[in-house]
């Protein structure tokens, strides 16, 4: 961290007086490497799905680089300000190109740029990945509310509101949701996975991720969705597989299979209901 | 000096007895001028009025969140506010009063035209845009109350069944209205560039507010019109039973999110541009210097509008059916050209000789508001880091850093050409109060925010009752928001304070560019005589013919060859 701390010094800043702010730069810096090996986590938290610590560590190194940058360009601005003030009536010489300088903040920002990129292509490329797994749930968002489907299975969660229907998976297992909605654009939001993605009307959008802790975690709705927006939440409780097998095992009585058939057939109902159509009515209706 | 480049008869510019234009006076001169100071006044009152009406909105807004089962307002009344603050605030404030304000009084003088090009055509510009806020507005008198489905207006939720009413209704309207007003100002503000400019006054020596207007009027036209065919499409699925926005017959709800960021990523820069270029020539101005790396900015301004056209879907990402990696390297690369005007602020303060004055201290509160809301949205163009931040306050926090940055720019620009339109000088100590209401009020009001979305608090959440440990953070949040309430106010007051006090003169701050050649306020048709135009400031060449700019370590003056050959 430290060479490219000086790297980008010398390529940005010129001259004595930069020298001398560089012996200024260092030191925070300095302190920062020898604070510790712990790097800060600027704000977020690691999480507790496999995913969400990738997301961290990206989080992680967006955030060196942006106090390098900005502690950078903030370090330029207030040297000026505080060593170029007004002193008497004389003009300063009215330099207005420096080539050289000006190639080089365009090249070193593009660099910066590329790396980036690159860091979030490896996450990104984590994050979406679909590996194959025996763990599916599909989730349904609604006006305003969930509802959460095992095929397969006749476990079937559905809640409204402030009721936070709770969605049980296994940890340490990979959990394929397929996730939809059956009125307006709703967000699936777990904090603790770090982690969103629409729910969208007429699109399966599907995910992956893979719980490392158990623990119940607090969820919600992070797209405007109405009325009850606010109060649109849902629990994720991560349990163990033997856990999670015991609670499927729950719903296996004649009534729980009768209300997964009768929740499965009301949500293929929900899924096709179409849109007002007046006054050029044709067959959908109100 | 030579300075005879005169479209009307020379005379000694502080005479004003030519000047007369012969028409009507008072209301009836105002409601039937074209004349490009007094529609820009129109729209800087009009605009600035309509922070303050944007504003009212966010404080009651953010006293509701100063507490986690907040009940100053209902849930209902919540969404219409924060639905009718981000209307107010991006598309009847800062839109008009960045490319139809200051840009209206400045632009035609800057290049030496006697008005824009269509004068008749900018006093519709500024009719329609009235009357759209004005419907906009309205939409509050209605039984079913405003609009409520976010600025945004996503589909389906905006459909006849989940939106009925008039309100709905009225914000789609009064956005068509606003929005053929901007597409106007967009024609005409490109046809003044291109063929309005005074003899001698070439593309590179136009300064840097008149390049960035020209730029946003070419993205204006661009982006403009695939908003308003949206619109239409919009009213046509709520009252034509069309399907266009629909999940059945045959409907792509993600498609209004395509059509409307489409427009809508491009509004950004047609909103941050013009302030960029406020704060360009007050930052010269006030370090005494020009413009370090002109070309260089120029080219800049010009690949953010070109790479602007290509970032839409960055507000997608987590829809699941975007091209995640090109939008995401687009997106990335906008940092190089903001990065490299970053430089070119910094270049011209550089070794300068600084004035703190109001418009200064304005410029210098941007150029750290904007840093941090550049900084953070960076983290937003990785798709992974916006799937953990999408729809937080992190967001929030990061597009009101950038908009802070624009308030701040735009109250530079008013202090540094009030005396231009008005021929007073605001009070500085005032502005000066006023700067640091505004400018710490703003990082208190977003730096609790960024951690707030970073904890996990959602958008457009009324209450919060099962987190009460985000209430301090909240509180912190709203206190910044009152301080910017108290920055606003003292604007207002030192405007009546200052009322026809502090008589500017032509040119009060030693500025550099062709407005400050003319009087204060200019006559009817701007100027009585020309410099003669050597660069991109002409007044700073006449009144200092010594100090031209130059390139680094060398005595050679910028541009010299070509004027050898003129």
């Amino acid at each position: 961290m430290l060479k490219s701390v000086r790297n980008s010094g010398d390529a940005r800043t010129r001259g004595r007086a930069s020298r001398r702010a560089r012996r200024v730069l260092a030191l925070p810096f300095a302190a920062l490497v020898l604070s510790g090996c712990t790097v800060p986590g600027f704000g977020a938290s690691p999480g507790d799905t496999t995913s969400s610590q990738s997301t961290f560590h990206l989080w992680q190194g967006f955030s060196i680089g942006a106090v390098i940058v900005g502690g950078l360009t903030l370090a330029l601005m207030l040297w000026s300000i505080v060593m170029h003030r007004q002193k008497g009536d004389a003009i300063p010489k009215q330099t207005q190109y420096n080539v050289p300088l000006e190639i080089i903040y365009t090249v070193i920002p593009i660099l910066i740029v590329i790396g980036l990129f690159a860091a979030t292509l490896v996450v990104e490329n984590k994050v979406v990945a679909n590996p194959k797994t025996d763990v599916i749930v599909n989730v349904n968002a609604f006006q305003w509310g969930w509802e959460f489907l095992y095929p397969g299975h006749n476990a079937v969660v559905y809640g409204q509101t402030t009721q936070s229907p709770v969605m049980v998976i296994p940890a340490n297992e990979n959990v394929h949701v397929n996730l939809t909605s059956t009125d307006v654009i709703h967000g699936f939001y777990v904090h603790a996975f770090n982690f969103s993605r629409y729910a969208l009307p007429g699109v399966t959008n599907q995910f992956t991720f893979r719980a490392t802790n158990t623990g119940t975690f607090f969820g919600q709705c992070t797209q405007l969705c109405g009325l009850y927006h606010s109060y649109m939440y849902f629990r994720v409780k991560v349990v163990s597989p033997a856990d999670y097998q015991k609670w499927l095992a729950t719903f296996n009585t004649p009534k729980g299979e009768a209300a997964a058939k009768a929740a499965a057939a009301s949500l293929q109902q929900q899924l096709s209901t179409g849109v007002p159509t007046l006054p050029a009515n044709t067959k959908f209706g109100r | 000096m030579t300075d005879v480049l005169a479209p009307t008869p020379t005379q000694h510019h502080d005479d004003h007895h030519g000047d007369e234009h012969h028409g009507p006076t008072g209301i009836v001169k105002w409601l039937t001028t074209t004349d490009h100071k007094i529609i820009g006044l129109s729209y800087t009152v009009t605009s600035v009025l309509m922070l303050v009406i944007g504003g009212f909105f966010a404080e009651i807004i953010r006293l509701q969140l100063s507490s986690p089962n907040g009940s100053l307002v209902s849930l209902a009344q919540y969404n219409e506010l924060f639905t009718m603050h981000g209307s107010v605030m991006i598309y009847l404030f800062v839109g008009p009063f960045a490319f139809g304000a200051l840009a209206n009084i400045i632009v035609p003088i800057q290049i030496g035209a006697p008005d824009m090009a269509f004068p008749r055509l900018n006093a519709l510009s500024y009719w329609l845009y009235l009357t759209g806020s004005i419907t906009m507005l309205s939409g509050f008198f209605t039984s079913g109350g405003a609009a409520n489905f976010g600025w945004v207006g996503y589909a389906p939720l905006s459909n006849s069944l989940n939106t009925p009413g008039a309100g709905a209704d009225l914000w789609i309207g009064g956005l068509l209205l606003t929005g053929f007003s901007a597409i106007f100002t967009g024609v005409n503000l490109t046809a003044t560039i291109f063929y309005l400019r005074a003899p001698g006054m070439t593309m590179f020596r136009m300064p840097i507010f008149t390049w960035n207007l020209l730029v946003t009027g070419i993205l204006i036209l661009l982006a403009f019109p695939v908003l308003t065919a949206g619109l239409i499409m919009l009213y046509c699925d709520r009252h034509f039973g069309t399907h266009i926005f629909s999940n059945t017959g045959g409907g792509v709800p993600v498609l209004w999110q395509h059509i409307f960021w489409f427009w809508g990523h491009p509004e950004v820069y047609i909103l941050a541009l013009p302030m960029f270029g406020m704060v360009t020539e007050v930052i010269a101005v006030f370090s005494k210097k020009p413009v370090f790396g002109y070309k260089g900015m120029i080219f800049a301004t010009l690949t953010i509008a070109a790479l602007s056209l290509g970032v839409w879907a960055h507000h997608m990402f987590t829809t699941g059916v975007v091209l995640l990696p090109f939008f995401s390297i687009m997106s990335l690369l906008i940092a190089v050209p903001t990065g490299i005007k970053m430089f070119n602020w910094i270049g011209t303060m550089w070794r300068g000789q600084i004035w703190f004055s109001t418009a200064m201290l304005m410029s210098l509160g941007f150029l750290f508001t904007f840093l941090i809301g550049g900084l953070t949205g960076i983290y937003l163009a990785s798709p992974p880091l916006d799937f953990f931040t999408h729809d937080t306050y992190f967001v929030v926090a990061h597009f009101h850093s950038v908009v802070m940055a624009l308030v701040l720019g735009a109250m530079a620009g008013l202090f540094y050409w009030g005396p231009k339109i008005t021929g007073y000088i605001l009070d500085e100590r005032l502005g000066k109060a006023q700067f640091w209401f505004l400018f710490l009020g703003s990082q208190v009001f977003t730096f609790p925010q960024y951690l707030l979305g970073l904890y996990g608090m959602s958008r457009r959440m009324a209450v919060y009752p099962e987190q009460p440990q985000w209430q301090h953070l909240n509180e912190l949040s709203t206190l910044g928001a009152l301080m910017i309430g108290v920055s606003t106010i003292l604007f207002v007051i030192n405007i009546g304070y200052s009322w026809k006090k502090y008589p500017a003169g032509d040119n009060p701050w030693d500025a550099q560019t062709l407005e400050w050649f003319t009087t204060s306020p200019p006559p009817h048709h701007n100027f009585y005589r020309l410099p003669q135009i050597r660069s991109e400031r002409p007044t700073w060449d006449y009144n200092h013919p010594e100090h031209r700019s130059l390139e680094h370590g060398t005595d050679h003056v910028v541009g010299a060859e070509t004027e050898a050959h003129a």
